[in-house]
């Protein structure tokens, strides 16, 4: 039991990362990014690469893992999605677009890393045991790490100048631009930081599972999982909808081996939708 | 005459000269047959957008009509021409009952929850091994065409099944249920407002949708003469809504064209080995940048006596 809620937390707060940024990029451009879970596994590659084979150290693959997902980002925010976002007013044409960057994305991460699963040395090794559970060193890391990144994420948000003008995008763009925010700008940076979170998500992950080209997809659907459980668009939301999933998935595979967890979580969200369509903390969307 | 219909008859005249083009060859035929199918699957993308929605969940409902008839023509040894409406009926019932649900989700929330349900119904075929064999999945499904010229019957019998569902559709869209499908798209909540039953008629949108995936992945399990979980997964779902979106969403003639235009295009792209799928999804993406509109906004560049009203539409 204290074994089942220890890894619920411990998923919880990498979850959490992945669906602030997917939820980020949505809140301020209202693009619903279906290449969020292929930035991720780039994350993961550059620690793959940068940690596990160039041994250079962690903290700086991690750092690198944000700086390349993020840099990613910005190229897509700048090249593709800004465009467009200007020329089209229907939503549908920046989701397709979404969608086919998800493609190009698993494409180039199968071009250039195969299809091989891909681990990495341990960081440290040792177990804790404590109250009848076991903690494995790796994942505590892990956890303090992505608690870390997450609050400071949020402390960005919420003290700092560019944070606030972040939320003022979010809330209502025209507003913010005649109080002088660079929506250009800030659309940039907020791509970048979703886009960064993402891989900042995968870079954390490789360290205590493993990543592979085409694992893009299933992290997107769990991020999906997320923020309809949660609402998307909305901070609170999207820690709610991370620490929910980590835990129905800890308890599922506690209880259940096999893919039937996720059966019964997909199967649970869709009628939960019928009563909540916009999740526990969503706005009304549409 | 009207456009459409012109665009129609030269579409049928292209269906009916390909054959004999690709004569011999049975790999090209494979994939003039695949693209048929494919253009099926689009196709019920395409009515579930009639009504403003975009649709990932197409994989899900071909596995379902895969599936129907997999079991059918296997374990109780059904003709595959009685199994094949059966599956359709059956992914069109699974869409209705789940439309009822699901359809009350607007914009992104909806297209996020069809992806979802896509790998719902992949892992669903998982694990009911009773039914379905699991991971393991059904083999040496008979088919019905067989001989020398099966190629060529599979063929005209998917393109003929394919040419009728383009005639419903057409018709459907030009009846008084497409004239409230559009009001539906355009905004939901006025058409409520006038007194539109609206769910009902999403429900009914989705669920024909949800039928023309099952009789599609019917057609495509039994030329394959097998059926996985993994048949159709979430990158079928997405891939038959490109289909849809890069042909064009002004005609039915749509899915067909972004079909064969797409799957033809990969099948070309093979000459660029490990990097075909990049080269592809690169096409892709610039062809979205372009084309915002889909292939067919190409039409407008040659116009003629047709308002560009009705174009646009």
């Amino acid at each position: 039991m204290v074994q089942i809620i220890i890894n619920g937390l411990m998923l919880g707060a990498t979850y959490t990362l992945i669906a602030l940024g997917i939820t980020l990029v949505f809140a301020l451009m209202n693009v619903m990014n279906f290449a969020h879970g292929q930035l991720y596994v780039m994350g993961g590659f550059t620690v793959y690469y940068l940690y596990g084979e160039a041994h250079w150290p962690f903290p700086v693959a991690l750092i690198a893992a944000a700086a390349v997902v993020g840099a990613i980002g910005f190229l897509l925010e700048r090249f593709l999605f800004r465009s467009v976002l200007r020329r089209s007013k229907r939503e549908e044409t920046t989701m397709l677009l979404a969608v086919g960057t998800a493609l190009l994305l698993d494409a180039v991460a199968l071009a250039f890393f195969g299809e091989k699963q891909r681990g990495v040395p341990e960081l440290v090794s040792g177990v804790i045991q404590w109250a009848g559970a076991f903690i494995p060193l790796r994942r505590l890391l892990t956890f303090a790490v992505a608690v870390v990144l997450g609050a400071g994420f949020l402390s960005f948000m919420t003290w700092t100048k560019p944070g606030r003008a972040l939320r003022a995008m979010a809330q209502d763009r025209e507003a913010a631009a005649l109080h002088g925010v660079d929506l250009n700008r800030y659309g940039s940076l907020g791509f970048v930081l979703g886009a960064g979170l993402a891989g900042v998500a995968g870079a954390l992950l490789v360290v205590t599972d493993s990543v592979n080209a085409g694992g893009g997809n299933v992290i997107s659907i769990k991020a999906f999982i997320m923020i309809m459980i949660g609402g998307a668009g909305v901070v609170s939301g999207a820690i709610v909808g991370g620490f929910v999933l980590a835990f129905s998935e800890s308890i599922g595979y506690a209880v259940i081996p096999g893919s039937m967890p996720y059966l019964i979580i997909l199967t649970a969200l869709i009628v939960y939708l019928i009563f909540r369509p916009t999740g526990i903390l969503g706005k009304r969307w549409g | 005459m009207d456009t459409s219909r012109k665009f129609l008859l030269g579409f049928v005249a292209v269906l009916v000269v390909v054959p004999l083009l690709v004569q011999g060859s049975s790999y090209w035929l494979s994939v003039v047959i695949n693209i048929t199918v494919l253009s099926f699957l689009g196709l019920g993308v395409w009515l579930t957008f009639a009504i403003g929605r975009i649709n990932i969940a197409q994989g899900a409902f071909a596995l379902v009509g895969g599936y129907v008839t997999a079991i059918l023509c296997t374990q109780f040894g059904w003709s595959f021409f009685i199994a094949l409406p059966l599956s359709g009926l059956v992914a069109g019932a699974v869409g209705g009952l789940l439309g009822t649900a699901i359809l009350r989700l607007r914009g992104v929330y909806f297209s996020m929850l069809t992806l979802c349900l896509t790998e719902a119904a992949r892992l669903l075929a998982l694990n009911w091994k009773d039914l379905t064999r699991g991971a393991t999945g059904i083999t040496g499904i008979p088919t019905p065409f067989q001989g020398d010229y099966a190629g060529l019957q599979t063929y005209f019998f998917d393109v003929l099944l394919l040419i009728l569902g383009m005639q419903v559709v057409r018709r459907l869209m030009e009846s008084r249920i497409g004239g409230i499908f559009r009001t539906i798209r355009s905004n939901e909540d006025l058409a409520a407002s006038f007194g539109i039953p609206v769910a009902r008629y999403r429900v009914l949108a989705f669920t024909l949708a949800s039928f023309f995936g099952g009789i599609g992945g019917a057609l495509l399990t039994i030329n394959l003469q097998s059926i996985y979980p993994s048949s159709f997964t979430v990158v079928s779902s997405t891939n038959d809504m490109l289909y849809c979106f890069l042909g064009g969403l002004q005609s039915v003639i749509g899915p067909p064209l972004g079909a064969a235009v797409l799957f033809l295009g990969f099948q070309l792209l093979q000459v660029f080995g490990p990097w075909q799928s990049l080269v592809y999804a690169a096409a892709i993406i610039v062809t979205m940048l372009v084309l915002p509109n889909g292939l067919l906004s190409l039409m407008g560049l040659f116009p003629r006596r047709t308002k560009a009203a009705e174009v646009v539409r």
